[in-house]
């Protein structure tokens, strides 16, 4: 086999985003991850949504799977479930995760589903050409909120805690590096990963910015009394923050996916398996019926 | 001959186990059974009946009367008293203190069936009683009861066991005390073994033949049985059903699952249905198979969700936005749920698209008899994939959506080195790229519509019966061919040339074969269950509709009987000689 490169990572796709677009970043830390851990393009799929975000998958030579607004993350289960020597990575922004996916996301979380999850969380709705987005901040003024943002912000980090997330981390598109490490330990974690990255929209969002960002995150990477294996000092650092904070946040070491927990569930992918049943087989199932 | 026993009382109080009771052992016996219900959307309470059709021949709808009616409650007898006739016998429990309503022709017989399972110390016999008393009227020996009582509470323990037992043998003395045995003796049943289920049933065994290993679906009446049945047998099969948060998730779970090369379906009803339509249309667009069941009730809304209806004919062939492609599959029978469940995901495989498979709450809940289920007629086929050595000769990229003669293009599965694409709901060119180009657009389009044209023709589009001489011809989908069945048999020992048409794949509507079907008949009775004529709708689309078409429109919410459909052809009769 031969080594894997980004150059098999890259599509002749043009991109789309804005000139400074934090979803730039997010791409290619993803694809340096990929290629350091050495997986070959068609082990992976990729479920994105719909959203600047959700065009991750044309810039990316994995397989594909463009979806619905709001669904990535039931589909990618789909995946999963169908092949899960596949690595499923679920890419999403801030609306297609926390309004119209939201019932998904909490979902996913408590089921503990073998996807990695990445979201572009930029706090507003850029592809529609910004309106609030839910985690949008209270007071901030848009098009389509004139007078403020009425309602308070979903705070992503301590939701996914609190639903039970066994992985949950936080990066800022501009700081790779460290987005990519986390990456990594989301590929390796069994279960659901979470990583919240902030990426600012350099159109549309002149809140949350790349300065502003540099001026208020607090690494907890960075912090030595920080050992992200306990839910609730996990739940309490982010809270004290304002969510204002990357890193390793919370990783269960005793985690278990979704499809290990199945009762009876197939190790082998079920695609490529042989689906035919047996004379005496169905003879037995349908004797229930006598 | 057919008869009807009717068992009533509140729900919670075991109705539905003890028609089930009754039914299966008469199934073991010979005799073709039509078992149905009528219920509520409650867990206790309020009236809920049980009616086990009893007959020589096959029978797949309701009978207007009812020979024997066992009461549990003064409710039972006061609303079904009407469907007795003149010295039927209405087992009524003495507690009760039971009232036969005014010109009611029944012979009221209490009994004390609450003391009976009193004195053997499980007040839970108290139904057994009442089977053991209903098999002396109708001349049965005990045994076959006896067999399956043995069978069906083995694991409870000898004592359950023999409780019930001795509530059969109670029930049968107290009969035969009142000199009632054998009132409606039973003549001798037709020969062979049949299995009684019901349409989720051989449906979820027709997904599992089919190779169907993953399920996800939110619960909902009538279609939860599906999902419960195969939560029971997936896992020796490798398998997941996947309960749902709701049914967007479970039709993209399904479309997640088939893009990455498993067999995966669905199942809900009209309120989940609406909510699917957003995933129906990504797989149209995106060209991925998914099998989807909807198991009609009364709609819009909530409606009457433990009501039968055929009114989302509409919504399966055209709902959603945009105009993509689907195939309509609508079973009448069980054994014809098992067959079209199974091929549904051939046809997806095929066609790489959405395939509905509409049921209704009749077909997906009553029992019927069936002879057996033809695992023999189905093999498994995946459509066209592209292989590895091919993917491995290619110099460029693989183009997943290419152009080709009859539309269908070959799928890479995720997995298969150098098979990398992008599937998506976004127009796209033949690579799978996004593409807005007014000439690909028009050429996507032109690609997936073509893809379904050869289906217009599908030998098992149509099934016909008794159609040869027929001057009137009745057109049905669904469960309605049971009622209109029993109509064209009923009209032509009257010497009306009766016959029927059903359409089994309602859409692509086989225009040619209906045609062909249809043009000897004086008369087209376009018989349904829904308020607009639905079928009839589709019909006249496809240009068939001319001077000779009638509706019959049953939306009341009960089930259709061969009655209804027999007065309806009387009266077409009649205006057709003035």
């Amino acid at each position: 086999m031969e080594a894997v490169t980004l150059q098999d990572y890259r599509t002749s796709e043009k991109s789309w985003w804005c000139p400074g677009c934090g979803d730039f970043g997010v791409l290619a830390a993803l694809q340096k991850t990929l290629v350091k851990l050495g997986i070959p393009p068609h082990r992976v799929a990729i479920v994105a949504g719909i959203g600047c975000s959700g065009k991750m998958g044309n810039y990316i030579n994995s397989y594909n799977i463009h979806v619905v607004h709001g669904r990535t993350l039931p589909s990618a289960l789909g995946v999963k479930l169908a092949n899960r020597e596949l690595l499923v990575i679920a890419a999403g922004g801030d609306g297609d995760g926390f309004a119209i996916g939201m019932n998904h996301f909490v979902h996913a979380v408590r089921r503990n589903i073998g996807v990695k999850y990445i979201v572009m969380d930029n706090h507003i709705y850029g592809l529609t050409k910004g309106q609030n987005s839910p985690t949008s901040d209270h007071g901030q003024k848009v098009k389509a909120a004139p007078f403020g943002n009425v309602e308070s912000p979903v705070r992503p980090l301590s939701l996914a805690l609190t639903a039970g997330a066994t992985y949950v981390a936080q990066g800022f598109s501009s700081n790779q590096a460290q987005l990519a490490q986390l990456i990594e330990g989301a590929i390796a974690h069994p279960g659901f990963a979470f990583v919240n990255v902030l990426s600012p929209c350099v159109t549309y969002n002149k809140i949350n910015t790349y300065d502003f960002y540099k001026e208020t995150l607090f690494d907890l990477d960075a912090d030595s009394g920080y050992t992200a294996d306990r839910r609730g000092d996990a739940i309490a650092a982010v809270l004290e923050r304002e969510e204002l904070v990357t890193g390793l946040i919370y990783r269960d070491p005793a985690s278990v996916s979704y499809e290990e927990a199945l009762p009876g569930f197939a190790k082998e992918p079920l695609a490529g398996r042989d689906i035919t049943i047996g004379k005496s087989e169905f003879r037995e199932l349908l004797a229930a019926y006598r | 001959m057919s008869l009807a026993w009717m068992i009533g009382g509140d729900q919670g109080e075991g109705i539905d186990a003890t028609g089930d009771v009754f039914g299966r052992v008469l199934s073991r016996l010979g005799y073709y059974i039509y078992g149905y219900r009528h219920f509520s959307s409650r867990i206790k309470g309020g009236h809920t009946n049980f009616t086990v059709r009893i007959a020589q021949e096959p029978v797949l709808a309701p009978q207007a009367k009812v020979e024997v009616l066992v009461a549990l409650t003064q409710e039972t007898i006061d609303r079904n008293c009407g469907l007795l006739a003149k010295d039927a016998p209405l087992l009524a429990d003495s507690q009760l203190k039971p009232v036969l309503p005014a010109g009611c022709p029944a012979q009221l017989v209490e009994m004390p069936m609450t003391q009976i399972a009193r004195e053997i110390g499980a007040p839970v016999v108290r139904n057994m009683v009442a089977v053991g008393a209903s098999a002396a009227l109708f001349g049965l020996p005990l045994a076959a009861f006896e067999t399956y009582v043995r069978e069906k509470f083995e694991r409870k323990g000898e004592g359950v066991v023999g409780q019930n037992l001795e509530a059969l043998r109670r029930g049968r003395r107290f009969v035969e005390e009142a000199r009632l045995a054998g009132r409606f003796a039973l003549p001798q049943p037709a020969a062979g073994e049949r299995y009684l289920m019901t349409g989720n049933d051989s449906l979820a065994l027709g997904a599992v033949a089919a190779g169907c290993r993953i399920m996800a679906a939110y619960p909902i009446t009538p279609a939860t049985d599906i999902m419960e049945s195969l939560a029971g047998l997936f896992p020796r099969f490798g398998g997941a059903v996947c309960q749902m948060e709701d049914e967007l998730a479970a039709i993209t779970l399904v479309i997640g699952a088939n893009y990455a090369g498993a067999r995966a379906m669905t199942a809900t009803s009209g309120p989940g249905f609406s909510l699917m339509q957003e995933g129906i249309g990504l797989a149209s667009m995106a060209e991925i198979p998914a099998v989807v069941v909807d198991t009609q009730r009364v709609g819009p809304s909530t409606g009457m969700p433990t009501k039968n209806e055929q009114s989302d004919l509409m919504a399966a062939v055209f709902g959603g936005h945009g105009e993509g492609q689907r195939i309509v599959l609508a079973p009448g029978t069980a054994a014809q749920a098992f067959s079209d469940g199974f091929e549904a995901f051939n046809l997806a495989d095929r066609y790489q698209c959405p395939v509905i498979v509409l049921s209704d709450l009749a077909l997906a809940q009553w029992l019927q008899s069936v002879e057996d289920l033809p695992l023999d007629a189905h093999v498994v086929d995946r459509g066209l994939l592209v292989t590895q050595e091919e993917l491995d000769g290619l110099t460029g990229e693989f183009e997943r959506y290419s152009m080709t003669e009859d539309g269908i293009s070959p799928r890479a599965l995720p997995g298969m080195a150098k098979g990398q694409f992008l599937a998506t709901g976004v127009e796209h060119a033949p690579s799978g790229k996004v593409s807005e180009a007014p000439q690909n657009r028009m050429a996507q389009v032109e690609k997936r519509s073509r893809k379904l044209e050869p289906l217009r023709v599908r030998p098992d589009a149509i099934e016909a019966r008794r159609t040869e001489d027929a001057q009137v011809v009745m057109v049905a989908f669904g469960s309605t061919v049971g009622a209109v069945d029993e109509a064209v048999d009923a009209l032509r020992a009257e010497g009306v040339r009766a016959g029927r048409v059903q359409v089994r794949q309602v859409w692509p509507i086989p225009d040619v074969p209906l045609a062909a079907a249809l043009s000897g008949a004086r008369s087209v009775l376009v018989v349904e269950q829904n308020a607009t004529g639905e079928l009839r709708q589709l019909m006249r689309i496809a240009g068939l509709e001319d001077g000779r078409y009638d509706s019959l429109l049953h939306f009341d919410g009960t089930l259709l009987g061969p009655d209804a459909v027999v007065a309806a052809v009387q009266s077409l009769t009649v205006r057709e000689e003035v």
